[in-house]
């Protein structure tokens, strides 16, 4: 089971307090777990990856196990801790505020 | 001697000035009467419902028709741009708004019960799911039709289309599940099943798109009216882009701004689009004339676009956002003049509604109730809104928070809140 933990305005969004558990079939991969996200809220959809581009939005960071994946291409592997759900995935809002 | 004994015996007389004068008295007074108790009778019976638009959240503020005592609920969505809400005409409990957002981008409430509980359109278990069992969600898809084609840059250049969020939703005024999203970078979308998908009026952008250019607000289309008599006629404004037309439901559109006068950031005197329009308003009664604040200039058309002209008169000065008219007399128009496109707060400090009861050109300072010292907030062009009762009531929202309501016509003013989140927009439902 996959752990993934929303920032504060998209947990409100799909009401839910904690984290959220997925099934996601391996490879599992950032891809992979978005996926299985935005099936599992579709209302996420366009929040954290643009409309048919699936490009990350500008202000929208991903973590794992304390390194910054945001910048690594969709089909990379999540870490061993990720997989076995010891480590969260981590969807971030960046600090950009103003 | 009542009222009807004296209507008599000065008919039996023929020729009692005397009579026929009380009788004149009488009978406006009964007539002021009977107003006033239907007036009375009215407010008691009417439910005013203001949805507000701020920078972190909407809120809803209610009361009856006297419009004195409000209740005030929110903040919806906390912590997101509320851009608009709006409510259908043909079902004042379905309200939909614009819910965006810096970092996670563009979504679509709706509520179908007068703004108690809300949902993003299509998200029923039930709607969740396709044909082919994947999911649908996509009443935030807001996508380009066709090729996504460029616009004037800063530099110059062209610039690729690219969706930020919607600015503003019109409902239809006859069909609670039909409305239409005024987008930046500027483009039209409709939705025919209450908004869980949204399709672009394309047609919009090939009116010489490629030469507008979003000014320093952006380029979005913040406002969409609905012409009652012409099902068919549409109109829409764009800033930096201009003011256009459509007179076959969204298919073609033209640009509609002869008399537009931008010499400052349109050397060309002819320019047809590129105008900085920052409002456009129309009364009901009357859908061929509408009035325009632009960037510099208040103006008018008596001929749905035809023709424009100045009607600033005497204003303190023409820079301004919205503007907006009374519902019960179609000539009775407001401004909040602001100091300039640099100083984007109002003159000397004195927050000043202006009203002309001519259509332009002669204006009144509007000033009982409202701050008048040490005032720099701006009003923003979707945030002034009028009822529909007797006594039109007249709102309009700040950038400091404060939302004002005038329940005489703008005469006198009070602060129903003081210290909400910037205001972006203001939208009335007056419930019978």
């Amino acid at each position: 089971m996959i752990r993934v933990v929303l920032p504060f305005h998209l947990r409100n969004l799909v009401r839910v307090d904690g984290e959220v558990e997925l099934d996601v079939a391996a490879p599992v991969t950032i891809r992979a777990v978005l996926d299985a996200l935005e099936n599992k809220f579709p209302v996420l959809q366009g929040t954290i990856r643009d409309h048919g581009t699936l490009k990350r939005r500008p202000f929208v960071r991903f973590f794992a196990c304390k390194e910054d994946l945001s910048l690594e291409p969709p089909e990379t592997p999540l870490p061993d801790e990720v997989v076995s759900g010891s480590e969260p995935f981590l969807i971030v809002g960046a600090m950009a505020g103003g | 001697m009542g009222f009807a004994d004296g209507h008599q015996r000065a008919n039996l007389s023929g020729e009692s000035h005397f009579y026929k004068h009380k009788v004149d008295v009488a009978v406006a007074y009964c007539s002021w009467f009977n107003f006033s108790v239907r007036n009375q009778q009215e407010q008691a019976m009417s439910k005013i419902r203001l949805l507000v638009g701020t920078k972190k959240g909407a809120f809803i503020l209610t009361a009856d028709g006297k419009r004195k005592n409000w209740k005030v609920s929110g903040p919806h969505f906390a912590g997101w741009e509320m851009y608009h809400l709006k409510g259908s005409p043909a079902d004042p409990n379905r309200i939909y708004a614009s819910q965006t957002s810096g970092w996670f981008g563009q979504i679509i409430q709706r509520s179908d019960d007068g703004g108690k509980t809300w949902n993003t359109p299509g998200s029923s278990p039930e709607e969740l799911k396709s044909d082919g069992g994947m999911p649908k969600g996509e009443s935030n898809k807001f996508v380009y039709e066709g090729e996504v084609g460029k616009h004037l840059w800063y530099d110059g250049t062209q610039h690729p289309w690219e969706f930020k969020r919607i600015w503003h939703i019109e409902p239809s005024l006859t069909d609670p599940d039909t409305a239409y999203a005024g987008a930046e970078d500027a483009a039209i979308f409709k939705t025919t099943d209450g908004g869980k998908t949204w399709k672009e009026l394309s047609g919009l952008r090939k009116a010489k798109s490629n030469l507008w250019q979003p000014g320093a607000g952006g380029m979005g289309v913040h406002t969409i009216l609905l012409d009652p008599k012409n099902k068919n006629r549409i109109y829409v404004a764009i800033s930096a882009g201009g003011c256009f037309r459509t007179d076959d439901g969204g298919k073609t559109w033209k640009p509609i701004t002869k008399g537009l006068k931008s010499q400052f950031e349109l050397p060309d005197p002819d320019a047809e689009v590129g105008h900085c329009v920052h409002r456009i308003t129309l009364h009901p009664s009357k859908p061929d004339v509408l009035f325009m604040q632009k960037h510099w200039d208040v103006l008018r058309t008596d001929n749905a676009g035809e023709k424009w002209t100045e009607v600033s008169g005497n204003l303190p000065t023409d820079f301004g956002f919205p503007i907006d008219v009374n519902f019960n007399e179609p000539e009775t128009i407001y401004v909040v003049p602001i100091t300039s496109d640099s100083l984007h707060y109002p003159p000397d400090g004195k927050l000043r509604v202006y009203r002309s009861q001519t259509g332009g050109n002669e204006w009144e300072p509007l000033t009982k109730g409202l701050p008048q010292k040490n005032c720099y907030v701006n009003v923003l062009r979707d945030a002034m809104a009028v009822d529909s009762l007797d006594k039109c009531g007249i709102y309009f929202g700040t950038t400091g928070g404060q939302v004002y309501c005038s329940a005489n016509g703008g005469n006198s003013w009070n602060a129903i809140v003081h210290d909400l989140p910037a205001v972006y927009s203001v939208e009335v439902q007056t419930l019978k």
